[in-house]
């Protein structure tokens, strides 16, 4: 496990379903340390691109690097057991407590049994809750859980793929909160795909936005604001602003 | 009541060759299924190929499928040298039997499993192997166990078939006692094999419970009470086993009907008295009698010069009855190493019957008689005959046409003479009911009917076995028709039946020996 956190590397990332391009020719590098949201509408490719990290998509074409290491150097269960990886569907294991949940990844890869209780504590859980079945949980309590498996093994990549996306608001808010606050005490490596613009500027530190396949624009939450990062961009920007907006007009 | 104690006392050792049987089929189903279920699970084009493989096995009747592998058992001897009678084909037959419920449930338990779950599985970095024994496995589990009930319930079920290829099981009662209308003894075999389904889906139900509740205690307990069970059951085997020690025990075939076994314990009797251990194969077929006794699976057995000379040797003419046996003797020695020991005294051959009121009012005397009249009548046969050449050489002669023609297993075939379902049937002229039911037998002028003198026919390994020769020597020439028909008669009435067994003794008894 390195030291600090890694940077991504993408090449010329290409991956082809027939003769529809999903994702279509990226390069763009993920600095250590930084929490990147990947921005689009359904169907831009960011999921796809960004499951090329931890090889659960392999690219057509071009390479992904993880701190300068092609992820095809090593197999794929060695690789994935290093990068934590929450989703939308949450995926738990059913027949499993929650502390076999979260102790998983060490125990595949016969480490030392995972700190069950501070992991629970990190993703603001009572430690109560180590014996009960996921189907017990809330949804919410549910991915907090995952997000907690995901940083058992000691990840300091994290891939979140909607993670917050089947969440109702206010819980999103708050688990939004704390995915930031686990980056920054942790120092990961951050990608958060998501299609909700609001939350991309209120947790990222760099958001690109993509379209059919490709990064369309790539500034920082304080440009979007301020107008930048083109057209693409502003479109998906001008929704929460609007919203706001409006809501301020209805204070009065 | 005593009848059915009877019957329930030959329980034991069957019982213990039917769970042998059935559970050796379903693991080797397990064994062929579960990488098979895993296979189709990732690649649908696998998937189809083996459910339609194993749909298409479904489809042929149990039955057909234990018969063929006869045959094909047999062609495979260079490859697999095994005997094609008994175990070895009822196994496979029913191992095949097995897979569909196993491969069916195993796929739909895999593909249950919520995708989600597949994908947390591969990004926490499981290896294919983790994945499927941490996670694919105990998801699937309880749909793949439910398969394996239904599978095991089908199994046990359809192993009672496996009588027909000589293979022991709970159907040698239920055989035995249709042919002999034994009710007691069709009772014993259909609880015995109710019974032990019933328990085993029982116990598989509750470990399926036990994984889908995460008791252990519940899924390990009922797994060892399972097992024991099972090894239980099986007892009588190991016992007999450890009993027998080392020398092979002679194998007396019979066919399906009450002759037979009734000749078989009569062979059987002579042989123990000669310091042999007598086992008996009871319920073969006629096709695969024959091939039996030239395999060597079965020792000994009477057969009828007819069903050799039209099934066998293929001849359709019809010499005299001397002429024809020892044409058969030469042949199955030269062909098979079979050797046809002798003739014992008497004709089990087809011969068209009818009630005697029917046939006087009829005016029907003889075969040409009643091809004249038979677009108005109705035929009975037993299962066999309609396929036989015997048949197509009467419809040659005789120019036969029947209205209906339904096969019944032989003593339904005489009650439905009896109820007047039928008009005429193809009865055996050593049949105590021809005499005892006042049928009139129709004479054959054209001669289209080959003899059907009972032989004895003996395994290529004691065909130069003189102390086995010797003591079936006085067998030949020494059973009378009457005598037969009487014996055959205390086995088929309907009341104060007596087993094959005392029919055997009372037939030494009648005849001397």
């Amino acid at each position: 496990m390195p030291a600090a956190a890694p940077a991504v590397t993408f090449e010329d990332v290409a991956r082809r379903y027939g003769a529809v391009a999903a994702v279509d020719g990226v390069s763009c590098r993920i600095e250590p340390g930084s929490f990147v949201a990947l921005v689009g509408a359904s169907g831009s490719g960011k999921s796809t691109l960004l499951k090329t990290v931890n090889r659960l998509v392999s690219p057509s074409a071009g390479r992904v690097l993880i701190d300068e290491q092609d992820v095809r150097d090593e197999p794929a269960p060695a690789l994935r057991r290093r990068i934590g990886y929450v989703f939308q569907s949450i995926g738990l294991f059913p027949h499993w407590t929650v502390a076999e949940n979260i102790g998983v990844g060490p125990r595949i890869a016969r480490q030392a049994p995972a700190d069950v209780a501070r992991l629970l504590d990190m993703v603001d859980l009572p430690a109560g809750l180590a014996g009960r079945m996921p189907d017990e949980l809330s949804g919410g309590q549910r991915q907090r859980v995952a997000i907690a498996r995901a940083l058992a093994p000691g990840a300091r990549l994290l891939l979140l793929d909607e993670a917050l996306g089947a969440l109702d608001p206010v819980t999103r808010d708050a688990l939004g909160r704390r995915l930031r606050a686990l980056h920054d005490e942790l120092a990961l490596t951050t990608i958060l795909v998501t299609h909700d613009m609001a939350e991309a500027l209120l947790l990222a530190t760099r958001v690109l936005v993509m379209k059919a396949g490709r990064i369309v624009a790539d500034a920082s939450p304080a440009e979007l604001v301020n107008g930048g990062g083109g057209a693409d961009a502003q479109a998906l920007v001008r929704v929460p602003r609007d919203q706001a907006e409006r809501l301020r007009e209805l204070v009065g | 009541m005593s009848a059915f104690a009877d019957a329930l006392s030959r329980v034991p050792p069957l019982l213990a060759a039917h769970v042998l049987l059935s559970v050796a089929a379903l693991a080797l189903a397990v064994a062929i299924a579960l990488p098979l279920a895993v296979w189709s699970a990732r690649r649908p084009r696998v998937a189809r190929v083996a459910l339609g493989f194993a749909s298409l096995v479904q489809t042929i009747p149990s039955l057909a499928l234990l018969a063929l592998f006869f045959p094909l058992l047999l062609s495979l001897q260079w490859l697999l040298p095994v005997s094609p009678l008994g175990f070895a084909p009822a196994l496979f037959a029913l191992t095949l039997y097995a897979l569909l419920p196993l491969l069916r449930n195993g796929v739909a338990g895999l593909n249950g499993i919520d995708r989600g779950v597949g994908e947390a599985a591969d990004a926490v970095g499981m290896t294919t192997w983790q994945k499927l024994a941490l996670v694919e496995a105990p998801l699937a589990g309880p749909v793949a166990i439910a398969g394996l009930r239904t599978a095991a319930t089908w199994t046990i079920g359809a192993a009672t078939l496996s009588t027909t290829v000589g293979q022991a099981s709970l159907g040698d009662l239920i055989f035995a006692g249709l042919q002999t209308q034994s009710w007691s003894l069709v009772l014993a075999g259909c609880l015995g094999a109710a019974v032990l389904a019933l328990s085993v889906d029982a116990g598989i139900g509750l470990v399926e419970r036990g994984l889908a509740t995460r008791r252990r205690r519940l899924w390990l307990g009922a797994s060892v009470a399972l097992a024991a069970g099972l090894a239980l059951a099986t007892m009588p085997l190991w016992r007999q086993a450890l009993r027998s020690g080392g020398e092979r025990p002679v194998v007396v075939g019979a066919k399906n009907f009450a002759e037979q076994y009734i000749l078989a314990r009569l062979i059987g009797d002579r042989l123990e008295r000669a310091g042999y251990r007598v086992e008996y194969r009871d319920g073969l077929g006629s096709a695969v009698i024959f091939g039996a006794v030239a395999s060597g699976a079965v020792d000994v057995y009477v057969d009828y010069a007819g069903t050799i000379w039209t099934n066998e040797m293929r001849r359709t003419d019809v010499p005299d009855r001397l002429a024809m046996l020892r044409a058969i003797g030469d042949w199955t020695m030269r062909t098979k190493g079979v050797r046809m020991v002798g003739a014992l005294g008497f004709e089990n051959a087809y011969a068209f019957a009818m009630k005697e009121g029917e046939a006087q009012r009829l005016g029907i005397a003889t075969l040409s008689d009643l091809a004249a009249r038979s677009p108005t009548l109705r035929l009975g046969s037993d299962l066999e005959f309609l396929e036989r050449p015997e048949w197509a050489a009467v419809r040659r002669a005789y120019r036969m046409r029947f209205a209906a023609a339904t096969p019944y297993s032989p003593t339904f075939m005489y009650q439905a003479l009896a109820s007047g379902r039928v008009d005429v049937i193809s009865a055996f002229s050593s049949d105590g009911r021809i005499a005892a039911d006042r049928l009139r037998v129709l004479s054959d002028p054209e001669r289209a009917i080959p003899g059907y003198d009972a032989m004895l026919l003996v395994a290529p390994a004691r065909a130069r076995d003189a102390r086995f020769l010797r003591a079936l020597a006085p067998l030949v020439g020494r059973v009378p028709v009457a005598a037969m028909r009487a014996a055959n008669y205390r086995v088929d009435r309907a009341e104060a039946k007596e087993t094959p067994k005392q029919a055997a003794r009372w037939l030494a008894a009648r005849v001397g020996l």
